[in-house]
């Protein structure tokens, strides 16, 4: 526990009822959905920059680290308070400042629901992309520090696409403005963009200005079933060849299939091996004309069924298909490692077949999904913890799997980040020099490593707990 | 003897949540207040910390578990299907167990246990309005779930029956003898808020040709005990109503309250194996209607000119149920009745049981958002099938001063049938 006069202070700056210091409290943000648990000394819940800023003063002087927190549903423990210190939550900024209709530009805090902001400027027929799985539940602050992505991204591209401007807190307790709201901007070093996927880090996000498109009139859902996972990975290809940008491309592979088939009633017959999902989104006339393109293009690459959908309806039934995949994996087993590589979209079939000799070597259950459209594949290592042997198996699958990735010229985290899951593995990819480029970013912004310290690099000390 | 399950037993079910924060957007207690407490995914945590031994039974412990509706929308969200509903009434159970039921459970546990109790308690509050009902004494006992210690400021309620719904029927009512024979349990709501929801009941099975079983010893199904903790009530109840249930020969056990359906369907399966084949006649009473052909005779009926616009909210212990076609399928074959759906028809409306006793202020916040749904459908009344639901949904209009009824379909169903 932090000294009593230290809770004081801080009771002081933000109010008794948002300083939470009981176990139970405490217990309730020590961990997101890595299931991992690290329990916080205190847990902040401010209301603005300036009582953010004041937080930043205190802990740097009384040398307290300190943990961002969004909605806690992250996949690689970026908020996770691995040191104890102070879990601060943003949850109560969550309002919509402006929505700017002449613009195209949205002002908003970081505690506001994705799908939330989503529904606003859809009234006002807006349209703001990115799509995370979590979008019900994670806040834009989230997915900024992240730069989360989701399906929706082989056409429009990923959250720090949208983002034009930045309010923060520094590690140090000032507050900055970065970019704004103009469409170009070229002042100075480019901030939003290196805070954008910084894992809270470097700052603490308070305001974000978003850019906005008009919403599109319509769209159309289509899933292929394909006799193998090389019909529907040269599909993507053939796709992208003719010129044709879906809005979404997701893909299931064989196991995927097989464990939906056992776990739902939904049809999917044996001989599907892989299962591509497109949409296609835009004015009315022209979607199925693009439809119809699209399945002429893949006709040839052992297509086993087309489903068209005509109804919003028959669109959710086949998307309903995909969502029931998270669940049904549980019947391989009850554990997943969810690794998240992406690799150039023509790379797609060699990384599968990577894989599925990965699962070999190992003698592990591994299941494919994701989005095909950009290369961005959720490869799911199956375990169960309590078999003796599985997490070793799976932590050298998983590095295979990385290597693999990186091989292929690809990345070992397209969406999720690095956080703690994936720090140690951060030298198959970054370079000594580029890391200590990075490195001394972060030295020079937070000398004191107050603010997420062990994100994304180890520091010696806990290298040791993490490297798990 | 009937037994219920300890917090331990659900060891498993609490390892399946893999802490991804999806009940965060279907939870109406977290929605009402922001704090990963309110939500399934804290409260599991909360409930491991309890099986583990880190926490004790301390203040903020109890708060969040208290701070639960039990309506299963987590559950319903939840990508691992885990029934938090289940886990926080089993951790009450062991906090009543290990702490003694809160002044507010023992109040609950001793009127709904004594039948007789309840009945004098109902005669001698027959004639107050709910502004009197309000006035009550403290340890009058009769506000039932609503003691007056706890029964906030403003909040409008029914007035209680000066003859229960019980007492004004026969036992048995016989119809034809082609047709099956229904066991209706009639529960607390009907019995000595909305009798005339009961009355409702008979003249729809009447009009089938139904016969219909009203034991006089049944009793309260439990479910309020289940919210507040009370193990030894819940599982006593559970005796009784079987004794009471098991003297009669019939084809399904009818209910017109999504509380009590699933109290005897579901939680009542869970508590042994004497329990089985009663809970497995267990059926809701649009179920029951629409597999006996009232949807089609309901149709042949000639429409109403005028016709009044009514919307429908989904309970949550019929939702859960998967049960959302059937209401809505006799709402819309009703001659007088124009359907329009309301957004977020399947969200709770803030009752839950013992929650809205101890949060009345969270619960108006639910409950604000769920009239403002009634009325951006522009139904002129919201009709629902619990008389729970009945309750809060008209004091959320109430307090949001909306001019709606709320009631239970059976009421619309027996204007439109014939004398």
């Amino acid at each position: 526990m932090l000294p009593e006069q230290i809770i004081k202070d801080l009771q002081k700056i933000l109010g008794k009822e948002n300083v939470l210091t009981s176990k139970a409290e405490r217990i309730c943000y020590s961990y997101d959905a890595t299931q991992q648990s690290f329990l916080p000394e205190v847990v902040l819940h401010p209301g603005s920059a300036e009582e953010i800023a004041l937080i930043m003063k205190l802990a740097n002087r009384e040398r307290i680290p300190v943990f961002p927190r969004g909605a806690g549903s992250g996949f690689t423990g970026g908020s996770l308070p691995t040191k104890g210190g102070i879990v601060l939550c943003t949850e109560r900024m969550d309002q919509i400042l402006e929505i700017d209709e002449e613009n195209l530009v949205a002002t908003v805090e970081p505690g506001v629901v994705t799908e939330r902001f989503q529904k606003a400027v859809e009234k006002v027929g807006l349209f703001y992309p990115p799509d995370p799985a979590s979008l019900k539940f994670s806040t834009l602050g989230g997915n900024v520090a992240e730069c989360a992505g989701g399906p929706r991204c082989v056409k429009y591209g990923v959250t720090k696409d949208f983002i034009i401007g930045l309010e923060v807190v520094t590690p140090t307790g000032d507050v900055i403005t970065t970019g704004g709201p103009t469409m170009k901007g070229v002042v100075g070093y480019d901030l939003t963009k290196l805070l954008c996927g910084s894992e809270g880090t470097l700052g603490i996000i308070t305001r974000i200005v978003i850019k906005l498109l008009p919403l599109p009139e319509a769209k159309k859902t289509m899933l292929v079933l394909f006799d193998s996972i090389d019909g529907a990975a040269q599909a993507v290809s053939a796709i992208t060849r003719n010129k044709i940008v879906p809005t979404t491309l997701e893909f299931m592979d064989g196991r995927t299939i097989e464990c939906v088939r056992q776990a739902t009633d939904l049809d999917l017959p044996e001989t599907a091996q892989a299962v591509l999902i497109i949409e296609v989104d835009g004015d009315r006339e022209f979607l199925d004309k693009q439809v119809n393109r699209i399945a002429e293009i893949i006709k040839p690459l052992g297509v086993v069924e087309t489903r068209i959908a005509t109804t919003q309806e028959e669109s959710e039934a086949l998307w309903q298909i995909r969502r029931s995949v998270s669940a049904s994996l549980r019947n391989v087993n009850p554990d997943k490692f969810n690794e998240d590589i992406c690799v150039p979209r023509s790379k797609v079939p060699e990384m599968i077949r990577k894989v599925d000799a990965i699962s070999d070597k190992y003698q592990i259950p591994i299941v494919n999904f994701g989005h095909a459209g950009d290369g961005n594949i959720h490869v799911n290592i199956m375990v169960n913890k309590k078999v003796s042997g599985d997490i070793m198996k799976a932590e050298g699958a998983i590095k295979d799997v990385f290597k693999a990735a990186l091989e292929l010229g690809g990345t070992m985290s397209g969406e999720h980040g690095v956080g703690i899951a994936k720090a140690p593995y951060i030298p198959l990819e970054i370079t000594p020099v580029a890391a200590e480029y990075m490195k001394a970013i972060k030295r020079s912004l937070d000398p004191n490593n107050i603010l997420n310290p062990g994100k994304i690099f180890l520091d010696d000390e806990n290298s040791a707990e993490c490297g798990d | 003897m009937a037994k219920l399950k300890k917090l331990e037993d659900y060891r498993d079910e609490i390892e399946r949540c893999v802490k991804c924060g999806a009940c965060r957007a279907h939870c109406p207690a977290f929605d009402a207040e922001r704090r990963e407490g309110r939500v399934a995914r804290g409260k599991i945590a909360l409930a491991n910390s309890i099986l583990e031994g880190e926490v004790g039974l301390e203040p903020k412990v109890l708060e969040d578990l208290s701070q639960c509706l039990l309506c299963g929308s987590c559950c319903a969200g939840c990508p691992n299907k885990v029934h938090t509903e289940d886990i926080v009434a089993a951790a009450r159970r062991q906090i009543a167990e290990e702490r003694g039921l809160s002044t507010f459970g023992k109040g609950v546990a001793t009127v709904l246990g004594r039948p007789k109790l309840m009945n004098l308690l109902a005669k001698s509050g027959g004639s107050l309005s709910s502004i009197l009902f309000k006035k009550l004494p403290k340890d009058s006992g009769l506000h039932l779930r609503f003691p007056a210690p706890y029964l906030e400021k403003g909040r409008t309620l029914p007035p209680i029956t000066a003859k229960p719904f019980r007492e004004r029927v026969p036992e048995v009512i016989p119809g034809d003898a082609q047709q099956p024979t229904v066991l209706f349990f009639s529960g607390c709501g009907i019995n000595y808020m909305y009798p005339e929801v009961g009355e409702a009941f008979l003249k729809a099975l009447k009009f089938l040709g139904v016969t219909v079983i009203i034991p006089k010893d049944q009793a309260c199904c439990g479910l309020p005990a289940v919210s507040a903790g009370a193990t030894k009530t819940i599982e006593n109840l559970a005796d009784q109503n079987l004794a009471a249930i098991n003297g009669h020969t019939f084809d399904y056990i009818v209910t017109a309250c999504a509380s009590c359906n699933s109290g005897l369907g579901n939680i009542y399966a869970e508590m042994g194996d004497e329990f089985k084949e009663m809970s497995a006649k267990v059926m809701d009473i649009f179920v029951f209607l629409a597999r006996h052909g009232l949807p089609e005779k309901l149709e042949a009926l000639p429409k109403a000119e005028q016709r009044i616009k009514v919307t429908y909210h989904d309970p949550c212990h019929l939702r859960n149920q998967g049960i959302t076609k059937e209401p809505r399928q006799i709402l819309k074959a009703l001659p007088q009745v124009e359907f329009v759906e309301m957004p977020d028809a399947g969200t709770c409306c803030g009752l839950g049981g013992t929650y809205s006793v101890y949060h009345y202020e969270h619960t108006k916040r639910i409950a604000a958002r769920k009239a403002g749904n009634i009325a951006s459908s522009g139904a002129e009344l919201v009709a629902t099938d619990c008389p729970g639901c009945i309750m809060q949904l008209q004091d959320g209009i109430n307090h949001a001063e909306g001019t709606q009824r709320a009631l239970h379909i059976l009421e619309l169903l027996a204007e439109a049938l014939p004398e």
